[in-house]
């Protein structure tokens, strides 16, 4: 179980997504999923083993490393991907849900394959499903980039740090391992996630406005 | 040639969670609709988050783990005292006793199908559309099958509740420390050993543990909405029930011996007229829900 699982079963809910969904879709997993598991992972791989602190006193690095890295950046953004995916989910099983209850009316063999293959109009109570998955995915990017930015206090990766937590036996100089590296892996993760946020308030105003336009008749199909 | 040893099947890849995934939503098909909620939060929240996340960060637990003296062997000694079992290989345990009860159902309905088969069989009407039908049929959640399901559910519900009890035993606090005090034969003395990420696998231990208890909560759901299906079900006599799945189910709940015996004496619809008048009838559909 992992992102080629996660990436079948998005695919198999965006057949009632609109277009702009379909291009979330693929930003999501070119621009994120891709970048994080080929590159990010192995720029952050050393994080830890390559943390050197200027010091001799053993347990000194890990106590400097767990203070200034609560949870690092690949979790995080493991997460945030995990997180924005599930929306999706919330559609895909409305859409089963409203198979299944068809299902019970039409009682043909044909009619059924066309059942499941059909694409489903979204207006009524899938405009609504659909709009919150929205919200839900632009709830998820913004507190996940705002998590980011608050625990690293920004976007940059700092060379040194400066540390004196016990054992450490006075000020100690702490060298992180690949910063400029990760400042642009950070930058770029960052634009992608405001990237996809622009993508979903696109996709939120396109439905408000085709909502508004076809005229509330079309809310109660 | 005939004397060459057959080629080694490729376990390697075939003993992994894609696999177990694989098995497990063939599942799918016959729960309920929190049933399947239930599933999608395992494989996504619990299996996927364990796989890409969780991982990599007990991956240097062991190698991170530093104590403050240079007496060899220390550092071994005090690691397994204090991390008699990794939280990973606990949570990996977990998921698999926690998915398997739902693998009683699915032997239940291929029992079920393999009977409807045989009973067609013997009556002569073992067409290809016929077999076909009872594969893709999907059986509705009464009778032998409720209990079957409910079983699983319990199983579940003890199997989570216990893993969560052993997590408790095994480590009370659910916050990593970032120092333990080890002095454990090699160490010389009382030595500070110091864990590797305690913050990060203290945020990671939060998630994991808060999604088995929403797992727990929409099993108690499942089983709520079970029992209350079946009281409504045994309240109303359940009328609507199509005379077809009702015959399947009676029949299979016969012994091979009987089968025969019935479908040699009589044809199923008069065995079906011939039930129907018995007084004990009503009593004991409600009783099967």
């Amino acid at each position: 179980m992992s992102w080629p699982a996660l990436y079948t079963q998005l695919v198999g809910a965006n057949r009632h997504s609109t277009s702009l969904g379909k291009i979330w879709l693929s930003v999501l997993f070119i621009f994120r999923v891709m970048v994080l598991v080929v590159a990010a992972e192995s720029v952050w791989g050393d994080e830890q083993s390559d943390f050197t602190c200027n010091t001799l006193q053993p347990g000194c690095e890990n106590v400097c490393y767990d203070q200034f890295f609560p949870v690092s950046h690949i979790r995080l953004w493991c997460l945030q991907l995990v997180f924005v995916s599930t929306p999706t989910l919330l559609v895909a099983m409305y859409v089963a849900y409203r198979n299944h209850r068809d299902k019970r009316r039409l009682l043909q063999e044909e009619e059924l394959e066309t059942l499941k293959k059909r694409r489903l109009p979204i207006a009524g109570a899938l405009w609504w499903t659909y709009a919150c998955s929205l919200v839900f995915r632009l709830l998820f990017e913004g507190g996940f980039m705002y998590a980011l930015y608050v625990v690293y206090d920004g976007f940059q990766m700092p060379r040194l740090v400066q540390c004196d937590q016990w054992p450490c036996p006075n000020l100690v100089d702490c060298f992180i391992s690949r910063p400029t590296e990760k400042t642009i892996f950070t930058v770029f993760m960052a634009t992608a996630s405001s990237i996809c946020m622009v993508l979903n308030m696109a996709e939120l105003a396109y439905l408000v406005a085709k909502a508004v336009t076809s005229g509330w008749r079309g809310w109660n199909q | 040639t005939p004397l060459a040893p057959p080629a080694e099947p490729d376990l390697e890849s075939k003993m992994n969670w894609g696999s177990f995934y694989a098995v497990i939503s063939g599942v799918n098909r016959h729960s309920t609709g929190i049933g399947r909620v239930w599933l999608s939060v395992i494989f996504i929240f619990r299996i996927l988050v364990l796989v890409v996340a969780a991982e990599s960060v007990w991956g240097d637990e062991k190698s991170g783990f530093t104590c403050n003296t240079q007496q060899p062997g220390c550092n071994s000694v005090c690691y397994d005292q204090f991390f008699p079992i990794s939280h990973i290989r606990l949570w990996a345990l977990q998921l698999i006793l926690v998915s398997t009860p739902a693998l009683l159902v699915a032997m239940h309905v291929a029992h079920r199908r393999h009977i409807d088969k045989k009973i067609l069989k013997r009556a002569g009407r073992s067409s290809p559309k016929e077999l076909e039908h009872i594969k893709n049929q999907k059986f509705q959640i009464t009778g032998a099958l409720w209990w079957t399901y409910m079983i699983s559910i319990i199983f579940r519900i003890i199997f989570e509740v216990a893993f969560l009890y052993i997590f408790y035993l095994i480590y009370p606090d659910f916050k990593m420390v970032r120092l333990v005090k080890c002095d454990s034969y090699p160490c010389p003395n009382t030595v500070d050993c110091f864990v590797s990420r305690p913050t990060e696998k203290t945020i990671f231990t939060v998630f994991m543990l808060a999604v088995s208890g929403v797992c727990v909560l929409l099993n108690l759901a499942e089983v709520v909405y079970l029992v209350g299906r079946a009281c409504q079900r045994c309240l109303r006599g359940s009328d609507e029930e199509s005379k077809a799945a009702w015959i399947s189910q009676r029949l299979s709940s016969y012994r091979q011996n009987e089968i025969n015996q019935l479908i040699a004496d009589h044809t199923l619809k008069s065995k079906f007229t011939v039930t129907k008048k018995s007084p004990t009838e009503k009593g004991e559909r409600c009783s099967a829900f």
